[in-house]
């Protein structure tokens, strides 16, 4: 298993330029490595479908990569975005799923089958045509580089460790981000589009 | 058919011009069986890009990217579909604020009574419930609606729905 801060440590040299969007708790460690906040991008969420937010920035903007790290938790609210995703194959597209087998943020408790799905298995099916799973860092860090070279839409899924949140709602720690509205406002003014 | 027939009936051409006069990009859509012709011409727009989904939800999120790429979806479904995706439009396009125009077959909906199909029934407290704006479209003459409902959309930044009420001229003819 892999520390969720060690993917974006290892992502982060291969960032580029590409807009960067997260889902799920293992999503707050990339403020601490991105070195380019303006393409960070918040969408919120909605029962999973921040993937399906992040597959229409792709679309939209062809010419740009789209880096989603996605959680497993979210994924299988919404699985059949996989099938949306291949059909529409972005080139520019790069789904990073971090997949703890639980629900970190209401206590820990497993996703159904936690143990036994496989997620890359999963996309490969729907039409992805790379898909990957990583459980140790090392291959992960000697690959990504490769991994985000290629065309899209590439899948990768990376078993990290859960990081499971118990205090009351009312007393978490939560370091300050962005809204979405911001968050938006901010990658059309870096993009040069004008809102319509 | 006589000028007066012809506006009586709801034709997709009439969709077709409202969304190319009002500048769409994008059709977020699972078809069903009364739009399958609609959605065949829609294919043969080369102006417009159809984007096939797994479940109505999903048309929701897609459609707020495309806004922040700088493109103007529009989502295409049925009532039932858009019962399914009320926690979608609430967090990516209501709590969004982006002017989204979605179409809704209204499956079910009759001016003649009651209407055995529940989803008739809860389709319009649904859009309540969410405070969301409705123009219904029955017929050709009726094409203009969807031009106030891109306006509207235009000028909250707030999602407006076109429901489809055509009770016997579906898309199949």
């Amino acid at each position: 298993m892999i520390n969720a801060a060690d993917v974006f440590k290892v992502f982060a040299p291969h960032r580029g330029n590409a807009i960067v969007t997260r889902a799920g708790t293992a999503g707050r460690h990339w403020p601490d490595f991105s070195t380019n906040d303006r393409r960070d991008l918040t969408l919120g969420g909605a029962l999973g479908h921040t993937v399906s937010a992040a597959f229409g920035v792709a679309l939209g903007l062809p010419q740009e990569r789209v880096v989603l790290f996605d959680s497993e938790g979210a994924l299988l609210m919404n699985l059949g975005i996989l099938a949306t995703i291949a059909d529409k194959c972005p080139r520019n597209f790069y789904h990073i799923l971090l997949d703890n087998r639980c629900y970190a943020t209401t206590g820990g408790q497993p996703v159904p089958n936690a143990k036994n799905i496989d997620f890359a298995g999963l996309a490969k099916a729907a039409g992805y045509p790379a898909t990957y799973s990583f459980d140790d860092l090392a291959p992960l860090a000697s690959q990504m580089g490769t991994i985000l070279a290629q065309p899209g839409p590439v899948f990768v899924a990376i078993r990290v460790v859960p990081e499971v949140e118990n205090a009351p709602i009312g007393q978490r720690q939560r370091r300050p981000v962005r809204s979405r509205a911001e968050s938006i406002r901010i990658l059309q003014q870096e993009l040069g589009i004008t809102a319509n | 058919m006589s000028e007066h027939q012809q506006a009586a009936v709801l034709r997709p051409e009439t969709l077709v011009d409202e969304f190319k006069k009002n500048g769409v990009t994008h059709v977020l859509t699972i078809p069903d069986s009364e739009t399958n012709y609609l959605y065949e011409l829609l294919k043969r727009q080369d102006w417009l890009d159809i984007v096939p989904t797994a479940r109505e939800g999903e048309t929701f999120g897609i459609a707020l990217g495309l806004f922040i790429a700088g493109k103007l979806p529009v989502v295409l479904i049925q009532n039932t579909g858009m019962l399914e995706s009320g926690d979608a439009l609430r967090g990516m396009a209501l709590d969004s604020g982006f002017p989204l125009v979605f179409v809704v077959g209204y499956r079910g909906w009759t001016r003649h009574g009651v209407t055995p199909d529940s989803v008739a029934r809860y389709t319009e407290p649904f859009l309540n419930a969410f405070r969301i704006n409705y123009y219904l479209v029955e017929q050709n003459s009726d094409g203009p609606r969807i031009s106030a409902a891109f306006e509207e959309a235009r000028a909250t930044k707030r999602p407006v729905c076109v429901l489809i009420g055509d009770e016997y001229h579906g898309f199949n003819r």
